[in-house]
C-alpha cells in the first residue's frame, strides 16, 4: 500500500466516522467534533489529490511537490472551519448557560436520554 | 436512537466510505492532463514570491484571502456578541509558568520566521498567525484571563487591521488604475509582505480572542474579583 492510498483510506474513514457521529450522537458538542472530523477527512483527501498535479511539476524539475492551488484552498478551508467551530462552541456554551441543556433536542422529546439533560437553570435576566 | 437503526446507519456509512475511497482512487489514477498547477507555476515569476502556495493565496486568489479574513472577523464578532468571556484559570504553578515564559517568546519568534519564509518555502500569514494564536491560548491556560492580549479597544483595532490593510492596498491599486488587488510589478513582493504582516497580527489576535470565548473584561473589574 503506497502513501496516497493510505492517506485516502484515512480520509474516507474520517468522513465515515464523522458522518456517523453527526447522525447518531445526541450531544451538540459531539456533533461539532464529528463535523470537524468530516472536515479533516475532506481536507486530507483534497490534499492527497493535490499530489496528482505535482507529478508533472516535479518531472519538470521545479522541485515542487503537489499542486499549489488545492493546498492554498485547504489553508483557506482550515481557517473557515476554525471560525465556524469557535462560533458554534460559543453558541453551545451560551445555550447551556441559558437553558441548562447541551443537546439540540426539544425539552419534551429528550426524555429518553436523561443523561444528557441537566437540571434546567432558572431564567437569567438578560 | 435505538440499536438496529444505529447499526444500519453504520453499515450504510461504511458503504459510503468505500464509495468515497473508490472515487478518490479513480481521481488519483486519472492522467494529469491540463492542471492549474502549470498555470500557477508559469506566472510565478510575475507574482514576486517564490512559493506557489503564497502566490495563490495572496496574488492569484487574493479575493479569497480577503474574504477569509472577513469570515474570521465575523466569527469573532459573533463570539463577542454572546457576552463576556469566562474568567480564566487560576495562575499557573512555578513549572508551568517557567515553561510558558520560555515557549511564548519562542512561538512569537517562530511566527515571525514563518511569516518571512512564506515568500519562498512553506509558511505564510496563516501559519504564523496560528502560532501567535497558540501563544495566546498558552497564556490563557496559564492563568492570564485576557490571553496576553491588550485592552478591548486595542484588540478591536488589531482584529480589523488585517482586513483593513488588505482592502486599502486593493483600493490603492484600484485608484492607481490597475484593478482591485492587481499589484504593480516590482512592488508586489513588498505589498504581499505588508498584507501578510497585518494579516498575521490580526489572525493571531482573532484566534486568541476566540479562544477566550467572549468579550474581554476590563482590567478594572478584575481587581474586585481576584
Amino acid at each position: 500500500m503506497n502513501g496516497p492510498t493510505l492517506f485516502g483510506l484515512c480520509g474516507a474513514a474520517l468522513v465515515g466516522l464523522g458522518l456517523y457521529g453527526l447522525i447518531c450522537q445526541p450531544g451538540a458538542l459531539r456533533k461539532i467534533l464529528a463535523f470537524n472530523l468530516i472536515g479533516s477527512g475532506v481536507f486530507l483527501l483534497f490534499g492527497v489529490i493535490a499530489k496528482r498535479g505535482g507529478g508533472a511539476l516535479s518531472a519538470a524539475g521545479l522541485g515542487v511537490d503537489g499542486d499549489p492551488v488545492p493546498q492554498a484552498l485547504i489553508i483557506t478551508g482550515l481557517v473557515v472551519a476554525f471560525a465556524a467551530t469557535s462560533i458554534a462552541v460559543a453558541l453551545l456554551l451560551r445555550l447551556a448557560e441559558i437553558s441548562g441543556r447541551s443537546t439540540l433536542e426539544r425539552a419534551g422529546s429528550g426524555s429518553h436520554s436523561p443523561t444528557h439533560e441537566r437540571a434546567p437553570a432558572p431564567e437569567r435576566a438578560a | 436512537m435505538n440499536r438496529p437503526a444505529k447499526l444500519m446507519i453504520g453499515l450504510l456509512l461504511c458503504l459510503f466510505a468505500l464509495v468515497l475511497l473508490w472515487v478518490f482512487h479513480a481521481a488519483l489514477m486519472q492522467s494529469p492532463g491540463a492542471r492549474l498547477a502549470d498555470l500557477a507555476m508559469d506566472s510565478l515569476p510575475l507574482s514576486g514570491v517564490k512559493n506557489p502556495v503564497t502566490a495563490v493565496l495572496l496574488s492569484y486568489r487574493a479575493y479569497d484571502t480577503l474574504l477569509e479574513l472577513a469570515v474570521l472577523l465575523a466569527a469573532l464578532l459573533g463570539i463577542w456578541s454572546l457576552g463576556a468571556a469566562t474568567p480564566g484559570f487560576q495562575p499557573a504553578g512555578a513549572a508551568l509558568a517557567a515553561m510558558v515564559s520560555w515557549v511564548v517568546p519562542l512561538l512569537i519568534l517562530t511566527g515571525g520566521y514563518l511569516l518571512w519564509v512564506g515568500g519562498y518555502a512553506p509558511g505564510g500569514a496563516f501559519q504564523a498567525g496560528a502560532l501567535l494564536g497558540s501563544a495566546g491560548v498558552l497564556l490563557r491556560l496559564a492563568g492570564d484571563e485576557r490571553a496576553g492580549l491588550p485592552s478591548e479597544r486595542a484588540q478591536r483595532r488589531l482584529v480589523v487591521a488585517g482586513i483593513a490593510v488588505f482592502a486599502l492596498v486593493g483600493l490603492g491599486t484600484m485608484v492607481a488604475g490597475i484593478g482591485f488587488l492587481t499589484y504593480p510589478p516590482g512592488w508586489s513582493k513588498w505589498l504581499i509582505l505588508l498584507i501578510e504582516t497585518a494579516a498575521t497580527v490580526s489572525i493571531g489576535v482573532t484566534l486568541a480572542a476566540a479562544y477566550a470565548g467572549g468579550k474581554p473584561r476590563s482590567r478594572a473589574s478584575d481587581g474586585a474579583t481576584p
